[in-house]
């Protein structure tokens, strides 16, 4: 796969160059390049730095997946079929366990919020043999902001960082499930706009 | 504190930030806006300064470019709108004073912050509220009816874009507040 080449968010959303959506996007240009740069800067940072390529990809694939948004799920599938085609299955079987609908649960007791707690699944990873100690962490812990953004917790970062998350580890693994919330979102909603003109 | 608020709050993080003399060029690129250097939500993004860069940029375009589509107070009505409904307290409250304001509407954005997206609204901002809110969910809940909504309402293509934008944004954003740190009364700084 190129990177570089291709605009994420118009492959996702099925936007061909010249058609009436590109015009769209191309009214916000600095948002429009800067989205594919985020991407870039997460998925082919100059330097690795304290995320491994893998455990990105890995990371995307089962974010995609649990978004239950196909052209997202097959895209971050594939680029982890392409760099560690031994995680797929694994990956596959967290994305069936992770199922849910969100977003959930519990404010904490400090914002007064109590009344609102909804309640919904906490998911653990089903085979952490699979994915290894600082995947599991991560996997949960993506799951969390995925779903009930509102538990996070410091406790949360500690888990983190009991399985070998560094600071700037944790924030580029934040910034990663952050980005793809928004990402896979405008995509959606750009290919819903797209069929209803 | 005591629920959602249009207050002014502070945020303190949770991990440690880069100091401000541990800030390099490229750090201080990445902030985009220079003031942001005194920030510890901006200061702890810094580790991964091109990611925040881009992040910035994105934030910029999205909320303040002023070429036609949807008037700066419903891109800050969507932003507060997905905010409430993921649960962030400090960007609802931030996002909250932001559409009060441009739109000189501070009742019906306190009524989005007290009942939440359910709260009554004029048709044009119940569109807004509902295609937020369902892009929030996961998995996306956007339907072509809350397009027909906005539709209705009198947005065209770009606006609808630009509702659909300041949404996802949000979801972008939420994550990292809520999961990098916790929203704190001025007085507590």
């Amino acid at each position: 796969m190129t990177i570089g080449t291709i605009d994420v968010i118009d492959r996702l959303a099925g936007i061909a160059p010249g058609s009436p959506l590109d015009l769209l996007r191309r009214r916000r240009p600095d948002g429009r390049e800067h989205a594919q740069r985020g991407f870039d800067a997460l998925f082919a940072p100059e330097t690795e730095g304290e995320v491994t390529l893998v455990e990105r990809d890995a990371v995307a694939a089962f974010v995609a997946g649990v978004h239950r948004d196909a052209p997202a799920a097959g895209f971050y599938a594939g680029r982890l079929a392409e760099l560690a085609p031994g995680l797929l299955e694994a990956v596959r079987a967290e994305i069936e366990a992770g199922s849910a609908s969100g977003p959930y649960g519990a404010y904490p007791a400090s914002v007064g919020l109590a009344g609102e707690d909804t309640e919904g699944p906490r998911y653990r990873v089903r085979d952490p043999e699979a994915l290894g100690v600082r995947l599991t962490a991560a996997f949960e812990h993506a799951h969390l902001l995925v779903f009930r953004p509102r538990e996070a917790s410091r406790e949360a970062l500690d888990a983190l960082s009991r399985a070998g998350w560094n600071t700037p580890g944790i924030v580029t693994l934040s910034q990663l499930v952050a980005f793809l919330s928004f990402q896979i979102r405008v995509a959606a909603g750009l290919r819903l706009l797209g069929a209803a003109a | 504190m005591n629920g959602f608020t249009g207050e002014q709050l502070g945020w303190t993080p949770w991990l440690e930030p880069l100091a401000v003399d541990e800030l390099t060029d490229e750090h201080r690129e990445a902030l985009v806006d220079k003031a942001r250097a005194a920030s510890p939500y901006f200061r702890l993004l810094a580790h991964d300064p091109h990611v925040l860069h881009a992040r910035t940029v994105t934030d910029n375009d999205i909320f303040y470019n002023a070429d036609g589509g949807l008037p700066r107070a419903e891109r800050e009505l969507a932003a507060t709108a997905a905010s409430r409904r993921n649960g962030c307290v400090f960007c609802a409250s931030v996002h909250a004073r932001f559409a009060a304001h441009h739109s000189k509407r501070p009742d019906d954005v306190q009524r989005l912050l007290d009942e939440g997206v359910g709260a009554d609204q004029d048709d044009r901002w119940r569109a807004i509220v509902d295609a937020s809110a369902a892009l929030t969910a996961t998995p996306g809940g956007l339907t072509p009816d809350h397009l027909s909504a906005l539709r209705a309402a009198g947005l065209d293509d770009l606006a609808i874009s630009d509702v659909i934008h300041a949404a996802a944004f949000f979801n972008w954003a939420n994550r990292l507040m809520l999961s990098l740190g916790e929203p704190v009364k001025e007085a507590d700084r």
